[in-house]
């Protein structure tokens, strides 16, 4: 029982839960399901700098930070204490793919040779970790919102303009992983 | 009774999925660990399903494997039927408050906005959920990742009215 845990668990399994904290959280508190938001919160929180964008009264929202720190600790409580032993597996020609680039290591989820303290003094590693993580920031607040709040959210609620945003998100991420990418991960 | 500053704010922030439909009952805050418990579970289907993979995400937009499409995909089956039955029965809150649904605005940001996080998306392999899965699993240089995504959105609201929308 306990190794069903540990091991990957498949898509159905997770989409089925995902799917489910739609209901749930519109059932704890009439929420709507949305990730996003929460960088604007925590602008509006930290740095106003008396932008009307966040000028509103964040702790209103306060809930969406609590959903976060709650991401934040089932991220260490899983590591911690429902780790699976064996590797992750990779795709052939992925792999095949990054170890042009000199990507060998594929144990972790996260590359810790793309995604370390040391290499954002590298070229490939700064223009990743805080290039990517701007486009990141300032996509999902210009479209109003990301994977959770389009994509899940606004599809269960038949919303054509986050059908809209979600093509655009993968037309997006299509162009960037095989087109662009490859001469970022050559650098 | 609203004032015009309400008003404004409200046009602002209904261009965003946050709510707009917020609770008209006041709850103390530690209310909102029940929200943090729900996203305890996420946290950890995050991590056990890969979905904040690195490499899921470049297979995804490799078309190397199903993944990434079958979990968004159930997702969506679930939460659209969850959706269409909430309306449906008339489900209310476990506080007895109604369940409220706002319509989302077209704007052309949804296009800019949504290649630009796809970009995005695609490099750090990560979606705003999954970068704080991601340095709860302890690879904490995420949070510079975190920190300039904070920016982007900083930035963003400097910039809104020049912006084409």
């Amino acid at each position: 029982m306990f190794e069903t845990i540990t091991k990957p668990w498949p898509w159905y399994t997770a989409g089925l839960i995902i799917g489910l904290i739609v209901p749930t959280l519109l059932i704890l508190g009439n929420k709507h399901f949305g990730i996003s938001s929460n960088l604007r919160h925590i602008c509006a929180a930290c740095f106003p700098s008396n932008i009307p964008f966040f000028k509103y009264d964040w702790k209103k929202e306060s809930w969406n930070l609590f959903f976060i720190g709650g991401i934040l600790v089932g991220g260490i409580i899983s590591t911690q204490y429902l780790s699976s032993p064996d590797p992750v597996i990779i795709h052939p020609d992925l792999a095949k793919d990054l170890t042009q680039f000199g990507i060998t290591d594929f144990s972790g989820l996260v590359p810790a040779q793309l995604f370390s303290f040391e290499s954002l003094f590298t070229l490939r590693g700064l223009i990743m970790m805080v290039g990517g993580g701007f486009l990141v920031g300032f996509g999902t607040r210009y479209a109003g919102g990301c994977t959770s709040g389009h994509a899940i959210m606004g599809l269960s609620n038949l919303q054509w303009p986050s059908l809209v945003a979600t093509i655009c998100f993968m037309i997006g991420g299509f162009l960037m992983t095989n087109l662009i990418l490859p001469y970022i991960l050559a650098l | 009774m609203k004032t015009k500053q309400e008003e404004t704010d409200f046009e602002v922030r209904s261009l965003d999925s946050m709510c707009v439909n917020e609770s008209e009952l006041v709850h103390p805050w530690w209310y909102n660990f029940k929200y943090a418990a729900v996203g305890v579970i996420f946290g950890v289907v995050f991590i056990k399903a890969e979905i904040i993979s690195w490499f899921r995400i470049q297979e995804m937009f490799k078309l190397q494997s199903f993944h990434m499409y079958g979990v968004i995909g159930t997702a969506v089956v679930v939460g659209a039927i969850s959706v269409f039955l909430i309306k449906k029965l008339k489900v209310k809150t476990i506080h007895g408050e109604e369940i409220t649904f706002t319509n989302k605005k077209f704007n052309k940001g949804q296009i800019y906005g949504g290649l630009i996080f796809g970009l995005g998306w695609a490099i750090t392999g990560a979606c705003p959920g999954p970068l704080f899965a991601q340095l709860g699993s302890g690879a904490l240089a995420i949070i510079v990742v975190i920190v300039s995504a904070i920016a982007g959105t900083w930035v963003y609201g400097k910039f809104r009215d020049q912006l084409p929308h």
